[in-house]
């Protein structure tokens, strides 16, 4: 069941890579990014218990850390662009 | 006990699998930003801690479980909060939700690709 | 594959979302040869920082690659033919785990069957990291300084006078920072704990520093320009920078000025096992306070810059 888990992990992977390639706007992108890292995570976790590796666990946590913080700095970039590119404010509600 | 755990254990990690394949597939079948989001973040949101506490069954106590519940709360805790802050910076910037109206699009700004 | 579309791809935004992909892939293939305090450095400093910086770049220059103006032939003809030269090098080499490899017969068997007692600590790399091989580790870490002082030098910190703490763009953003509060002191307890555990599991001085800067860049990048500057100023960092280098430095001369060999750690205390936990101690200490402020003022200096008009 654990190999089922991890394939079907990979398989996801592999389609947030294709949508990564494909995604028309930069957003798609950097939500496909995103899912990659948090499947990473999870790939991490349970191919290491499966693998019997050393010390996975720390390297997972820190990856999850490292996802999340690459998501926010991609979405500071968009909104300096997106500041200094259009001034009106397309009526947003919070 | 241990053949409860076992069987919980599978449980999860299958329901966690599908869940992980169904977000995938709703990131690449989906024809507008926003709805990728919503397929992808609550299905990960929800197949992160599953498969986690699928793992966490078939371990025995110690240190290490303790590292993969923290994982689990993290994750649990940053997934939305990405997705969120994800979803307000396109509103921000401009893309628009698909709109529907008779079954032909009215609205949307093509950012609908299969 | 994906190195290949990075390469093709002229939107260099994708390229940067690829090459954080990139390194998580190499993190993945380190975990898998077994190497994870390799694995660790790469997914924090590949995926982690390097994105932030790169995306602080992107945001000085242009979004799109600019085509080149003519066929770089000569580029090409240097590139294949140090290619050809390295692949028949390589070709030569033994293989990976090949016992009869000169590599395997004389330093690696004394490392792996005298660590243990000599050094004293289970975690081999951070041993062989922090104490047979201090030379080097010193070297590397007087190299992050001065990538540290170039950066200072070519980019300088400037104080953007629209930098203000508490100031975004997106305006409300009540959910992120309720969510990233709380999570900060956690990830410098984290950073803590890999600095201090390195002797055990993975971990050691530079993934520490690295996850202490992390900590402060989403601070940064959560609550608005300037906040991370209001709380570490750059005039702090530069101090500490160079505390780093020095506190591995004076080890070294200390242990000189004690009758031994510049870091020869037995020379910290009676025992020669507990000098080189202590040795270590200070050592790690030393790279991962450098480290740390080294990562932050890079960051410091691409955050300040404002794109020219």
């Amino acid at each position: 069941m654990l190999t089922a888990a991890i394939v079907a992990i990979l398989i996801t992977m592999f389609l947030a890579l294709i949508r990564t390639f494909l995604g028309p706007t930069e957003y798609d992108r950097m939500l496909a990014a995103n899912s990659f890292g948090t499947k990473t995570v999870l790939l991490i976790a349970l191919g290491g218990h499966a693998l019997s590796w050393n010390s996975f666990l720390d390297v997972a946590l820190l990856y999850a850390l490292v996802n999340f913080v690459g998501t926010i700095a991609v979405m500071r970039f968009f909104e300096y662009s997106n500041a200094s590119e259009e001034r009106d404010d397309p009526g947003t509600a919070a | 006990m241990t053949v409860i755990l076992e069987w919980l254990s599978g449980l999860c990690l299958l329901l966690g699998g599908v869940l992980c394949i169904s977000g995938g597939v709703g990131l690449l079948r989906m024809p507008d930003f926003f709805s990728r989001v919503h397929a992808s973040g609550v299905t990960e949101t929800l197949a992160a801690p599953l498969l986690l506490s699928g793992l966490l069954l078939q371990m025995e106590l110690s240190l290490d479980s303790v590292k993969v519940i923290m994982i689990l709360i993290l994750v649990l805790a940053t997934n939305p909060t990405a997705t969120h802050a994800m979803a307000k910076a396109t509103l921000h910037g401009g893309q628009r939700p698909l709109e529907f109206a008779n079954g032909k699009d009215i609205g949307g700004d093509g950012s609908s690709k299969p | 594959m994906i190195a290949v579309a990075a390469i093709l791809l002229s939107d260099l935004f994708a390229v940067v979302m690829l090459f954080g992909v990139y390194s998580l892939l190499t993190a993945a293939l380190f975990m898998d040869l077994d190497a994870v305090d390799v694995a660790f450095t790469e997914a924090a400093v590949g995926a982690g920082v390097t994105t932030v910086l790169m995306l602080s770049s992107l945001h000085l220059t242009k979004r799109w690659e600019a085509l080149p103006r003519r066929k770089p032939l000569l580029g090409l003809l240097v590139i294949g033919i140090t290619g050809a030269a390295l692949v028949y090098a390589v070709l030569d080499a033994p293989l990976l785990g090949d016992p009869t490899a000169p590599v395997h017969q004389h330093v690696t068997p004394r490392y792996l069957e005298q660590g243990a007692e000599e050094v004293g600590m289970p975690n081999l790399v951070t041993a062989v990291l922090a104490s047979y091989r201090g030379y080097d580790t010193f070297g590397e870490t007087v190299v992050i300084f001065t990538a540290g002082l170039a950066v200072l030098l070519l980019l300088g910190i400037h104080e953007d006078a629209r930098m203000r703490p508490g100031v975004s763009a997106i305006g409300d953003q009540v959910v992120l920072r309720s969510v990233v509060k709380p999570l900060l002191p956690l990830i410098l307890l984290f950073g803590l704990y890999v600095q201090f555990h390195g002797d055990f599991g993975a971990g050691g001085g530079f993934q520490a520093g690295v996850i202490f800067a992390t900590a402060f860049v989403l601070y940064d990048l959560v609550f608005g320009d300037g906040s991370a500057r209001a709380v570490v100023p750059p005039g702090w960092l530069h101090r500490l920078a160079a505390l780093g280098v020095l506190i591995y430095g004076g080890v070294g001369v200390y242990s000189l000025l004690a009758g031994k060999a510049f870091l020869d750690y037995s020379a910290l205390a009676a025992d020669p096992v507990h000098g080189q936990h202590l040795g270590v101690l200070l050592v790690e200490l030393g790279v991962g306070i450098a480290v740390f402020s080294v990562v932050l003022l890079i960051f410091y200096a691409f955050s300040g810059r404002s794109r020219r008009r």
